[in-house]
């Protein structure tokens, strides 16, 4: 029998033994990640089964046909997608236990403490310190950009436990505890008036030593992990044509032939067009996983949705005409959520600049790109073997 | 859609490629391509008759039992990014793909077609080179049973055994080049030049209707042109970052400036676009799903990058960028010629407004 039907059947005991219709959604995504279901490519025993990943799709189609209630990824995607990977490859058996099984059903959400105000694009140089005391850490310093902050059980965090050693070698990775008294969470409003992230503030705040992911000053490789498993994130969507942002434009278009214009009519053309073959490069970058070929395409995805988001936008802003002038709502929110489509073509202009900002900004990856994938000359680095208390700051 | 393209390369489409670049890597090098353009004779007809002849692929399209090789359009596609990264002076393109899918619109079976999918004769479709799948184009007069009239623009025409002319009466005809006269025009494409046919009373054999042959085989050269177009821009982009890490000024690799590396990296996030956009076209073509779209979205895209990458090659590789002895003003001339060869992109996203409904003011 293949792994494939073996895994269907699976899935169909699950759902006899626990019928979606007659049992309460935290008990069935708990006995979901018991029953191996969760994230098949993970161990047994921590909510997967040892398979390869490409399988999960056996799964979520029957549960999907069953009517089975989901883990609401959208809203735990740090946890599940940066967080459980990094726990999975450096966490204790304990630290695996005591968390992937609250992460994966969303019953703790996560949120990642690594940049700062002082270390953005140059993560590393980062000066949150953690100080050992005993069989704890003490760590003071000031997060930012931290989405989820104020729903957050824990975080992933790094910190500087080292000031002697230049600075990738004096980094530890730490489990920080977001309820201790020490942190306070201040949401940071952004040019679309929401406030998606926060500003963390970490003061005397203790963290048990049993809570270190990875060695002492090995955070930097830590971090790593879970920084690869974000851009596997952004690359990795699937879109119909029109799929994208592409798509209110073309509608309004379609349906409100009085905005349009000789100039808009060029432009929209040619962002189509873009946008298309964008979306193709997408689908070859995701053909090429599944046929176990990955290619470099992925670093240079978030470039160019970046670009593509950005410009179409403001198309769209244009084209509105003197609505174009108007902006729904500056009211100062909280969303659990960021809606690309549910908010109006001003909404999209600004929250799209975002898009060349965070997760790498394209900047620093069309240097990855150069490097990495063209084999480049590296950037000349001043601070490779300074000290990190020695650096200009 | 309910299914996408496969945008990804088969084993034997690779080994192709393998064979094709071996073939190119030992018989076209860049020197004796740029000879050649000052010679008579232009075209590489002994390359020509290694590739047809020796490979069969001058068949690629035409079925096993025509005296093809039964294959398809992504094949096709892989020959035409390896003769581009090459430039290679042979009539592909115009013979193997645009003349073949006109006698293959026409139901043209025989030996006419067995002669093209041999390589033994050459084929030129008699339609200027920058026409657009479905514009008009210039016919010549029927008048008593013979062809008269003149028509330019026509690549590769030199070297054809036959031509496919449009008549006025809505005709294609076949008519053999020693019944014509064709004069070379000095071209912007050294190595895919074009020629004027003059006709003055020709015999000429109907093969069907002009309008739907020449539709199709100047659709079925669009898309396969961004396969060419990739070679291209996949060349400059390679030859230039290879140049970069070798080149030292200010006692450092000019590759190593970070102005110079965006740049780059940002050539090559278009290349590989390309490459996705040309190889979805080549799939439309071989499936006959979406090719439309397809085949206009991948030449509305090829053509300013191909473009641009050769710019960005002869830029960058400085002063000897500008000289006649290095390649990559082959390359910019030939990116130059296609992005108006078979319809401006400009053309391909006026198409594209009326195939996806976005439509003028």
């Amino acid at each position: 029998m293949t792994d494939a039907a073996e895994l269907r059947r699976r899935t169909q005991e699950f759902l006899s033994a626990y019928p979606p219709a007659d049992t309460v959604r935290p008990d069935f995504l708990r006995a979901r990640f018991d029953a191996g279901l969760a994230w098949v490519h993970f161990p047994e025993g921590l909510g997967g089964l040892g398979l390869p990943r490409s399988l999960q799709a056996v799964v979520d189609a029957e549960l999907e046909a069953a009517g089975a209630p989901d883990n609401d990824p959208r809203r735990i995607g740090i946890g599940l997608g940066m967080a459980a990977p990094t726990i999975l490859q450096y966490g204790t058996e304990e630290q695996k236990r005591r968390f992937l099984r609250p992460l994966w059903t969303g019953e703790e959400v996560w949120c990642q403490l690594f940049s700062e105000p002082g270390a953005g694009s140059d993560l590393a140089a980062l000066g949150t310190r953690a100080v050992r005391d005993g069989e704890h850490w003490v760590v003071d310093g000031q997060k930012v950009w931290t989405s989820s902050a104020h729903l957050a059980r824990w975080a992933i965090l790094i910190a500087r436990t080292d000031p002697g050693v230049p600075k990738h070698r004096g980094i530890t990775y730490f489990v920080c505890d977001m309820t201790d008294p020490g942190v306070e969470v201040r949401p940071l409003r952004q040019i679309t008036g929401e406030a998606e992230f926060n500003e963390v503030f970490l003061t005397g705040v203790r963290i048990p030593d049993a809570h270190r992911l990875g060695g002492i000053g090995d955070g930097w490789r830590v971090a790593q992990t879970t920084l690869n498993n974000e851009r596997v994130a952004i690359g990795g969507m699937r879109l119909p044509r029109e799929g994208g942002m592409i798509g209110p434009v073309s509608k309004t278009w379609r349906e409100r032939p009085e905005l349009r214009t000789h100039d808009l009519h060029q432009r929209l053309l040619k962002l189509w067009v873009d946008a298309e073959v964008a979306r193709l490069t997408g689908e070859r970058l995701r053909q090429q996983l599944v046929a176990g070929q990955p290619g470099p395409e992925g670093a240079g995805m978030k470039l160019a949705f970046a670009r593509l988001n950005q410009e179409i936008s403001g198309l769209e802003v244009e084209l509105r005409g003197a609505e174009g002038l108007l902006y729904d709502d500056w009211t100062m929110r909280r969303p659990e959520l960021v809606d690309f489509t549910g908010r109006d073509a001003g909404y999209r202009y600004l929250r799209s600049k975002g898009n060349s900002i965070e997760g790498g900004t394209s900047e620093v990856l069309l240097n990855i790109v150069a490097e990495r994938v063209l084999g480049l000359p590296a950037e000349p680095r001043t601070d490779k073997d300074v000290a990190w208390k020695d650096l200009a700051r | 859609m309910s299914t996408q393209p496969d945008l990804l390369y088969s084993e034997e489409e690779e080994a192709l490629r393998a064979a094709v670049r071996d073939l190119l890597t030992d018989h076209c090098d860049a020197a004796g391509v740029i000879a050649r353009t000052e010679s008579d004779a232009p075209h590489d007809l002994s390359l020509w008759k290694a590739l047809a002849d020796g490979m069969g692929l001058a068949g690629l399209l035409v079925p096993e039992d025509q005296g093809g090789q039964g294959a398809t359009h992504r094949e096709a596609a892989v020959v035409l990014e390896e003769l581009g990264r090459a430039v290679a002076p042979v009539p592909y393109l115009t013979s193997a793909v645009v003349a073949t899918e006109a006698l293959l619109a026409c139901g043209e079976e025989g030996e006419l077609l067995s002669g093209l999918a041999s390589g033994r004769r050459i084929g030129a479709l008699a339609v200027g080179l920058h026409t657009a799948p479905g514009a008009a184009f210039t016919t010549v007069r029927l008048e008593g049973g013979a062809l008269h009239g003149e028509l330019t623009g026509i690549a590769d025409a030199a070297v054809a055994d036959v031509l496919l002319v449009p008549a006025d009466d809505g005709g294609l005809y076949a008519v053999e080049a020693d019944a014509v006269t064709v004069t070379p025009q000095i071209s912007l494409d050294l190595t895919r030049p074009l020629a004027r046919i003059a006709l003055d009373g020709a015999a000429g054999r109907r093969l069907g209707d002009a309008g739907p042959a020449v539709r199709r085989a100047l659709r079925t050269g669009a898309g396969l042109l961004a396969s060419e177009q990739l070679g291209l821009a996949d060349w400059s982009l390679t030859e230039t970052v290879r140049y970069l890490k070798e080149r030292k000024q200010f006692n450092r690799p000019v590759g190593g400036f970070q102005a110079l590396k965006h740049r780059l990296a940002q050539l090559w996030l278009e290349v590989v676009s390309l490459r996705a956009a040309a190889r979805g076209a080549a799939d439309a073509l071989a499936t006959g799903e979406d090719t439309e779209v397809a085949v206009a979205v991948a030449q509305a895209y090829a053509a300013p990058v191909a473009v641009r990458a050769a710019e960005e090659a002869l830029q960058l590789h400085g002063g000897i960028g500008m000289t006649w002895e290095h390649p990559v003003h082959l390359h910019l001339k030939r990116a130059k010629a296609d992005s108006l060869t078979h319809g401006t992109a400009g053309a391909h996203r006026e198409a594209l407004a009326e195939l996806v409904d976005l439509r003028a003011p």
